[in-house]
Formats: C-alpha cells, structure tokens, sequence
C-alpha cells in the first residue's frame, strides 16, 4: 500500500464522514413543516374542540407524510456510515 | 462497542435454476412466507365456522375488522372500486405483520428495499391501468406532453417517481426504526457493563446502595411520597444487581440494563411507525387509484 493509497482511503472516508453530516440538514425541512403542521392543528382545535379526533388523525397523517424527506437523509447518512467506506475500500483495494 | 448493521443475509444459493438462474434464499424470502403463513392461517381461523344469527366473538371481530375495511375504501374511493377493497386490505395487513414481526427479534421483510418496491409495482400497474382506461393509450402518451412537449421528460420521471417514492417512504421508515433499536440496544449493553461492573468491583458500595434504596423505599411508603419510593425501587435494585455482579460468572456477563428499557424506544420506532406507515402506503394507494381513474 503506497501513500497515494492512503491518502485516497482517507480522503473517501472523510467524505462519507461529511457527507453524512451534510445528509442530516434534511431534518431541517420536515422540522419547520411539522412544527408548522402542529401549529394549525392546535389553533383549529382551539377554535372548534369538537373536531380534535378528527383533526388529530389527520395531524398524524399529515405529520408521518412530512417526515418523510427527513427520513430520506436518515437513510442516506446511514449509508454513508455504514455501507460507503466498505465499498470505497473494496474499490481502492 | 462492537456492531454492525447488514442488509437481509443470504441463507442458501441455488446454482442454474432453468430460466431464473443463480437464486438466493434471502432472510427477507423466508421471512415473507412466513408472513403469508401467519396472515393466511389468521384468516382461515377468523373466516371459519360463520353463522348468520347468534354469532360468536371470533366473528364479530371479523366483522368489525371488514367494516373499517369497508369504512377506509368508501371514505376515500367512493363505492365504485370496491373491487380494491381485498388489494388494500392485503397491503395493509401485509405491511402491518411484516412491521411487527421484528418485535420477535425476526428479520422484518420490510426493512429490504425489494419487499416495498413489490408493492409499490403493484400499486403503479394499477394506477396505470387505470390512467389509459380513463382517456385511452394516445389520452395516456399525449398527458406525459402537458403543458408543452418539452416538459415531457420530466412528467415521465414524475410517473416513475410514484411508486420509488412509496416504497423508501415507507423503507425508510422501517430501516431507520431498526438502525436505532440496534443503537440503542449497543450503548445500553455497554453502559451496562460500565454501570455494573463499577458497582461489581466494590460490594460494599453496592451493599450500601441497596441499604440505601430500602430506606427511601420504606420511607416514601411511610409518608406517601411517590418519588421517593420509585427512586428507592430503583436504588435498591442496582444495589442489588451490582452486588450480584461482584460474584462474577453468569451475573457479570449480563447485560442488565437492557432488560425493559429498549421497549420505551421500540413503542415510537416498531409500534408507531410500523402501524402509521402501513397505514400510509394503504391512504396513497387509494388515493392514487382514485386520482388515476379521474
């Protein structure tokens, strides 16, 4: 293993390490929308509280659809973690 | 801390299958069918035995689960796809038991991409099906060139994005749930080891935790203070935990803080979000379906 080999090596896992990083901005978005989403469920029970059933169920739906992207960063910083630096490593031998 | 996290491992290969190849006997292959035996023998048991006056328990929770079945496909299809109702009601219970299954510490199905991605096929055939049926082959190819044909690539990805989406939606979710479980299964076993094994090397301390841990646990009783008495349940355990571990052997080996405490986690993570995401895929199935037909 010459020392190109390990700078490479490092510089991938310094990447994955970043990347993963970056990946989690992705909470940023559901974070703002759900807390919005929340915001409005509460005022609509507070102006008709005979509603909250209805209004909670479709809270959770609505809050579990947002989620979603955030969850896509998740995954992606998992990979990053746990399965990218293998490949890179297989890949530079 | 030593993990590590696979995709679903392969249990047996069969090597030149006519047609289909190399096969690989996945976790998530084996798991699935035993998902279908279960939802298949539950269905056999509930479905059995029918009578129509003076029914007994078995039945009326049948009935109930179809009515909400029902209930869930009219609210949101309308009367006329009734025909959809055994195909979401499949998904659901589908996606349901292969969410919960891994609360028995078995592989999930759905934590594999494929599993989902069988689903969400299914969903866009459909949804297919129904777009050219509402405005025929050349209705369906003219609508990829709305507003103008340059936009045409971009519509095409749309419609493949439908069911990719569906699937690492709800793959996503699932995935994420056992990633953690697994982290905090790992911290919990080694803060274990460092909680334990402190209080195992000096006994006496332990002795003193667990003294320590009656009182407050005779006294909250005494004065009818609650806190007190939990905090004292909870002294006098680790007292007594810890002054088991000094003795080495079995005790020092077991992870006690893991006993309980991951089940707070896997409340949000398996139960939760197993149920709201079947729940989910079931909603835009339906709502796709319906949006597809105009």
């Amino acid at each position: 293993m010459n020392d190109y080999t390990v700078l490479a090596k490092g510089i991938a896992l310094a990447g994955c390490a970043i990347g993963s990083g970056l990946a989690l901005i992705a909470g940023i978005g559901p974070g703002i929308g759900e807390g919005n989403a929340v915001a409005r469920a509460c005022e609509a029970i507070g102006r008709q509280p005979e509603c909250k059933s209805d209004v909670t169920s479709t809270l959770i739906l609505g809050v579990a659809l947002a989620e979603t992207t955030g969850i896509y960063g998740f995954v992606t910083g998992l990979l990053l973690i746990f399965f990218a630096p293998g490949q890179f490593m297989k890949f530079l031998g | 801390m030593e993990m590590s996290i696979n995709g679903a491992k392969i249990l047996a290969t069969f090597e030149n299958v006519p047609i289909l190849g190399t096969v690989h006997v996945t976790q998530t292959l084996v798991v699935s069918w035993l998902v279908m035996i279960i939802i298949s023998a539950l269905c056999v048991w509930l479905g059995s035995n029918l009578k129509v006056t003076n029914i007994s328990r078995k039945q009326a929770a049948a009935e109930s689960i179809y009515k909400a079945l029902v209930n869930f496909v009219h609210d949101r299809m309308g009367t006329e796809f009734d025909r959809y109702i055994p195909l979401v009601g499949t998904i659901f219970i589908t996606s349901l038991v292969s969410n919960l299954i891994s609360l028995l510490g078995i592989w999930s199905p759905s934590a594999d991409l494929m599993t989902e991605l069988g689903w969400a096929l299914v969903v866009f055939v459909i949804i297919t099906y129904h777009k050219i049926k509402a405005s025929g082959i050349g209705g369906y190819l003219k609508g990829f060139l709305d507003p103008i044909f340059v936009m045409a690539p971009i519509n095409v990805m749309a419609e493949l994005f439908t069911p990719i989406s569906m699937a690492c939606r709800h793959f996503g979710n699932i995935l994420s749930g056992t990633v953690i479980s697994a982290l905090v299964y790992g911290s919990l076993t080694a803060a274990s080891y460092a909680l334990f094994g402190a209080l195992g090397s000096s006994p006496i301390a332990a002795v003193v935790l667990a003294l320590i841990g009656a009182a407050m646990i005779f006294f909250g009783k005494k004065k009818g203070n609650k806190k007190l008495f939990i905090f004292g349940i909870v002294f006098a355990v680790l007292g007594v935990l810890g002054f088991l571990t000094s003795f080495g052997g079995v005790f020092a080996k077991f992870p006690w803080l893991t006993v309980g405490l991951p089940a707070i986690t896997s409340f949000y993570f398996d139960w939760f979000t197993g149920c709201i995401q079947a729940f989910i895929f079931c909603t835009l199935t339906t709502m796709f379906i319906k949006q597809a037909a105009g």
